[in-house]
């Protein structure tokens, strides 16, 4: 029965922490058994969503599901779950068998017993005859197998792993990810984990739920997140990839950096603005421009152990990434395909910035907490509510907070091949869309403002 | 010797004039007579000295009843005050840490005009309430420090695992504190049981400490007799705070 099939269902969770909505309405079903990994930015609700499924915060909205049973008002230590915390958590006044035994002793389990399943669970981490050490005695690693133990001893229903291997050094992490890779499957218990290493979640996972502000961006298996990414945000966080603007002129037609392409998406409706992905190793590269889609310039070539990364400039003044297993020149000519399967066509978010505001007079407008100046609008009175759009390339920012009317930061950006299209998050929490061939840095405070005559207005009812 | 170890010479100094050379000073007086000859009677008359012996029982007593008090009392004023969920504001800590800052013997001074106008008797239950009201900020203080500063990962790991609040109450947020808590018991059971003021205001002299013992021989110029008390007492101190240095890990104390 499918039902049944759910360990865990999380229903229109939302949760505010201060004054920030940390998780935004997530809903997802967990199957028992699968090795389930939230995958974000730092603050994207990742963690949140764990401590909320351990039970040491309380949701706002929305409730969670465990075998069908609500448990949102179920205490932690009545949950059957059992967590490896980030910074591991061991307890520094009781050596590793305590801190192992520790929830068995709660249980008032008879010594022999005890005795028997940590060793046994020792074994299994591969720390035998480390009973009787002192866990601050203990490398990183070795703190990191002992909180895996100490979890797994309670035989949990479901373990929850908050970015359990993000203090261990690169070797060791690696070694880590093979062993819990190998562990899930031993154990056959659910997984649930939590990391912002994109790598980490493909390598590990059956699914990566990728989220970022507190809501869901995709749900998906590994391949799909990386194949078919389903936004920018995806497309851009997993892998590396070439985001692009484009337009779908058709079903299987394409056109993107003013050339037109087949693919293999429909759908989508005729001329509609779209965006699109292209993975660096999905361009094919070669001396021959005859036969090739377009041709382009290789501006940089840089090795990466296994094969080569470049930039090319494409005839029609993209920036490309390319990766290949040869090298070519800076400076040569060369022709480029891409083949429709390769190509990733994706909805558009949005096409424009969207605001409501509020008429000051007829040629002021408030909106996002600011005034501004408009072009006249004769016949709309003081109050009337009206919908403000900018087009994303009509923003102005200003290095310096105090030139701009808001002031804000570059909140998320990505390359487009020949500008930038920049998230800029103000102060008073609003988010501002802006393309621009500046370069920012993500972090840099801006000023922002908007030209009168780039205010577009139209009354709302 | 690098060049910056002549910048402890002043300390040294001090440290000399102050602590050790009166040191030393104790040790000749309480082994000397009147005359200035070596003798042990000093030490055996101590005890012999039936009074001395019953005063410096009652002392022990009365401190470890009023470290006893203040742990009780501050333990739980410290918990809540480090507990994010009933105290929010730095404020409340300072109202708890604020008599620290007021002389001691205005304090007690000030105690006693209370229990007077209250018209409440002197004796061993106004000593007491006098001296846990002047040391309970040197419990709570040292407890609250390494209570707020606790990862709080610990006590949900711990309740992850199974423990309810209380478990995790006794299994892992006393244990944690531990240091805290010596460095309390050790800043209020020495003063207490050498203090002599507190018992002289709140008493009216009717309890005699072992401090009031030592402090009456030295104004009547038995200096000799005094300093070997003084010595005994120096050696319960002593021995008091190597029960605390066996721990391993002293931090989050008050010095």
């Amino acid at each position: 029965m499918a039902a049944s099939d759910k360990i865990i269902q999380i229903r229109h969770l939302s949760k505010t922490l201060g004054n920030k909505k940390v998780l935004d309405d997530i809903t997802i079903d967990v199957r028992r058994g699968e090795f389930v990994t939230f995958l974000g930015p730092s603050g994207c609700g990742k963690t949140t969503t764990l401590r909320l499924i351990a039970g040491f915060l309380a949701p706002d909205e929305g409730k969670i599901l465990f075998e069908g049973k609500n448990i949102s008002d179920i205490p932690p230590y009545k949950r059957p779950f059992n967590t490896v915390f980030q910074r591991y958590a061991l307890f520094p006044h009781l050596d590793v068998y305590d801190n192992i035994a520790f929830g068995l002793k709660l249980q008032k389990i008879p010594r022999e017993e005890i005795n028997k399943r940590v060793r046994r669970v020792l074994k299994m981490v591969g720390m035998t005859d480390y009973e009787e050490r002192d866990v601050d005695s203990l490398s990183g690693g070795q703190q990191q197998r002992v909180a895996i133990a100490r979890a797994l001893i309670n035989q949990p229903k479901v373990l929850l792993l908050d970015e359990p291997l993000a203090a261990l050094d690169l070797k060791m992490r690696k070694d880590m990810q093979i062993e819990l890779k190998e562990m899930h499957k031993k154990l056959g218990i659910t997984f649930i984990y939590v990391t912002h290493d994109q790598e980490e979640a493909l390598i590990l996972s059956d699914t990566v739920v990728v989220m970022n502000e507190g809501k869901i961006q995709q749900i998906g298996t590994p391949t799909d997140i990386y194949n078919e990414p389903e936004n920018c945000f995806v497309a851009d966080f997993i892998g590396e990839s070439n985001i692009l603007n484009g337009k779908m002129f058709s079903d299987r037609k394409v056109g993107f950096i003013y050339h037109d392409f087949d693919c293999i998406d429909e759908g989508f409706g005729e001329n509609i603005p779209v965006d699109v992905v292209v993975r660096p190793e999905d361009i094919y590269i070669m001396k021959n421009t005859e036969g090739a889609q377009f041709t382009g310039v290789v501006q940089s070539c840089v090795f990466q152990g296994v094969h080569y990364k470049m930039f090319v400039e494409t005839d029609t003044g993209y920036e490309l990434m390319v990766q290949d297993y040869n090298a070519f020149e800076v400076g040569t000519t060369v022709g480029l395909v891409i083949r429709p399967e390769d190509i990733q066509v994706m909805h558009k978010e949005r096409t424009r910035n969207t605001f409501e505001g509020e008429m000051v007079d007829e040629t002021h407008v408030r909106f996002l907490d600011g005034e501004f100046e408009c072009p006249r609008q004769p016949g709309l009175e003081k109050g009337q509510k009206v919908k403000v759009e900018v087009d994303f390339d009509k923003v102005d920012l200003y290095d310096h907070q105090e030139e701009g009317t808001l002031s804000g930061f570059v909140y998320f950006m990505i390359y487009k091949g020949n500008h930038y299209h920049i998230t800029v998050l103000t102060d008073e929490g609003y988010h501002i869309w802006v393309d621009t061939n500046d370069v920012w840095d993500k972090g840099d405070l801006v000023g922002i403002n908007f030209s009168a005559k780039h205010i577009k207005i139209t009354p709302l009812q | 010797m690098n060049k910056r170890s002549s910048w402890s010479l002043p300390y040294l100094i001090f440290m000399i004039i102050f602590v050790v050379l009166p040191l030393i000073l104790v040790l000749i007086y309480a082994f000397q007579d009147a005359q200035g000859h070596f003798t042990l009677e000093n030490i055996t008359r101590f005890f012999s000295d039936a009074d001395a012996l019953s005063t410096f029982a009652l002392s022990l007593e009365i401190a470890i009843l009023n470290t006893l008090i203040c742990l009780l009392l501050g333990y739980p004023a410290a918990w809540i005050l480090a507990n994010k969920k009933y105290n929010r504001s730095a404020v409340t800590v300072v109202l708890f840490i604020l008599p620290m800052w007021i002389n001691a013997l205005m304090r007690t001074l000030a105690t006693a005009e209370l229990f007077n106008v209250f018209g409440v008797t002197l004796g061993k239950g106004t000593l007491l309430f006098g001296m846990a009201y002047d040391y309970l900020p040197f419990m709570i203080y040292p407890i609250y420090n390494i209570l707020s500063r606790m990862d709080p990962s610990y006590a949900e790991a711990a309740e992850d695992l199974g423990a309810t609040p209380w478990k995790v109450f006794w299994k892992v947020t006393v244990p944690l504190s531990l240091p805290g808590v010596i460095s309390g018991v050790m800043m209020v059971f020495m003063p207490t049981v050498s203090t002599f003021a507190i018992s002289e205001f709140l008493t009216n002299n009717k309890i005699k400490l072992f401090g009031t013992i030592i402090q009456e021989n030295i104004n009547s110029s038995m200096w000799n007799y005094g300093a070997a008390l003084a010595l005994i007492m120096l050696i319960i101190i002593g021995i008091t705070t190597l029960f605390s240095n066996d721990r391993k890990s002293v931090e989050g104390g008050l010095i």
